[in-house]
């Protein structure tokens, strides 16, 4: 078993997950957990619902106790973050200026929002959501009497703070720069139902518009939100939604290949052998896609530190695990398996106005991704059909009375899974 | 406080006390025990904190909802009527003594 120093660099899900997955599998070397973020690794998913209205509190979005890293010896700095790696010395310089060396290291060091590009951007009430902190600010500016928000950006992040603000009593526009919503992840069908949901709900949602300027009152705090076109909206708090970018500059800093993210290989491997990446900031390539990509998901962040992990203690696999994605917005819990983007052909199964129905697409012929709303069977068992391959055709699905639960168990997943994570050559 | 058995599909066990407010999932995470994921953190969306209850089991266990028997039907390892989430087994005195058995994977 190897016991080289590991460091990892980002404390978030991928990070946290890769130093627990080296320790459960018996590695014995020093591990370091680098973040910038002070209390720890926290659970993100809650951060832009449950902990907003404070049915989730700061303790539960913490993923361990700080009693846990002594007791697993895993060495958590917070509060500090990788600055540059020297790949000759195996050496990582910290922002503070502790240098460590490192047999392996594990970039985990994920996204960061971006910021809108229009004058006003920084005026005082313009937040991001992203770590534990930012969901404070914003927790705090939701408690209270109703506030005029506008969210920019209909993804997830954006959507879910929309919804919870809803249910909070707040005034809410939602600006959508695309002519639909979650544009690059959802279909269609999916994305009208979600839309119509929210507007049911009392949300103003504007698509294909965009923020021309944020305005001040005079104090520096945002008071309007001026669109293309002059309509200028009266808001007291903005939320900007519209994507992140991964944190590439440790990657940068060694020489290592950066495009959207740090590139990998099959093994989440940089073109440096000593060093991989994972989670958010990785850009690897997707069995299921064809090609490499980079997602932003627990799943893939969870699923990858495994992987890492198994190569650091010599036994790699290559990662092939199906994607998997969930979202809560009112009542509607969404659930995705797989990748939708690219099909040619989708078959609604179930009730959408009623709020129960899933989106199966296919493409040539073949499932590629299932979308769910309060179907959590169909989710499931998509992603174990998924994984072990299936042949579930399009007329198959929109046959009457079709139901995911009928179908006859087929090779358990379990045993698909072994077959997908041989060892891959040096 | 209870004391939950976490049996690996190897025979191997691993004992923990687990404190209220908790479930045996985070019983299983706060120990770093191999074999429960909970990849949603708990919400009973993802299926992989999949457990089997003993069947011998006699401790009073909540019952199971639609939600939580639809996300079984999901999981990597086939359901049987011992199967159940353990997100959703909330600790109490009451399962001082509790044996679940982990399946041979989560996803």
């Amino acid at each position: 078993m190897a016991a080289h120093p590991v460091v990892v660099a980002g404390a978030g899900q991928a990070g946290f997950d890769t130093a627990c997955a080296l320790r459960s599998r018996g590695f014995q070397g020093r591990i370091t957990l680098v973040g910038d973020e002070p209390p720890g690794p926290c659970h993100r998913p809650p951060l832009s619902k449950g902990y907003l209205t404070g049915s989730v509190t700061a303790d539960e979005v913490l993923l361990r106790p700080a009693s846990f890293f002594a007791e697993q010896d895993i060495e958590l700095l917070t509060g500090d973050r990788v600055a540059s790696v020297d790949r000759d010395r195996h050496t990582v310089l910290l922002e503070s200026g502790l240098r460590l060396p490192y047999g392996s290291l594990v970039l985990a060091t994920g996204c960061r929002p971006r910021t809108l590009p229009v004058p006003g951007a920084s005026l005082t009430g313009v937040l991001s959501l992203r770590g534990l902190a930012d969901a404070e600010d914003l927790r705090l500016r939701l408690t209270g009497p109703p506030r005029q928000l506008v969210v920019v950006g209909a993804g997830f992040i954006g959507l879910e703070v929309a919804a919870t603000a809803r249910g909070l009593g707040h005034e809410v526009t939602v600006v959508e720069a695309q002519p639909r919503a979650l544009a690059r992840a959802l279909t269609p069908v999916m994305s009208d139902r979600l839309v119509a949901e929210h507007r049911a709900q009392g949300v103003r949602l504007l698509l294909g518009r965009e923020v021309a300027a944020l305005h001040g009152d005079g104090g520096g705090r945002v008071h309007v939100v001026e669109l293309d076109g002059g309509e200028r909206i009266a808001a007291d708090l903005v939320v900007v939604g519209i994507g992140v970018l991964p944190n590439t500059a440790p990657a940068l800093s060694a020489g290592l290949l950066v495009g959207d993210g740090v590139v990998v290989d099959e093994r989440l491997r940089t073109e440096d052998p000593d060093i991989y990446a994972l989670g958010d900031c990785a850009r690897f390539p997707g069995p299921q896609a064809g090609r490499h990509i980079r997602l932003e998901s627990v799943q893939n962040a969870s699923d990858q530190a495994r992987c890492v992990a198994a190569a650091i203690c010599g036994e790699p696999y290559a990662y092939t695990s199906v994607p998997w994605f969930w979202s809560e917005q009112y009542a509607l819990r969404l659930q995705i398996a797989g990748l939708t983007a690219g099909h040619d052909t989708t078959v609604t199964v179930g009730d959408p106005e009623g709020g129960r129905f899933s989106v199966f697409c296919f493409r040539d012929g073949r499932l590629t991704g299932v979308e769910s709303v309060n179907r959590p069977a169909d989710h499931g068992i998509a992603r174990r059909l998924l994984t072990a391959g299936t042949d579930l055709t399009p007329a198959t699905v929109r046959q009457p009375g079709f139901d995911l639960k009928k179908l006859p168990r087929t090779a358990p997943r379990s045993a698909a899974a072994a077959g997908g994570r041989q060892s891959v050559p040096a | 406080m209870a004391k939950i058995t976490y049996k690996h599909p190897n025979g191997t066990v691993t004992v923990v006390d687990v404190r209220a407010p908790g479930t045996v999932m985070r019983g299983a995470k706060l120990n770093n025990i191999d074999g429960i994921e909970a990849q949603c953190g708990g919400s009973a969306q993802c299926g992989t904190c999949h457990v089997y209850v003993d069947e011998a089991n006699t401790l009073p266990l909540p019952a199971m909802d639609s939600v939580e028997d639809d996300v079984l039907y999901g999981t990597a390892c086939e359901r049987n009527e011992f199967s159940r989430l353990s997100c959703q087994l909330p600790i109490s005195e009451e399962l001082d003594g509790l044996l679940v058995h982990l399946p041979e994977a989560q996803s």
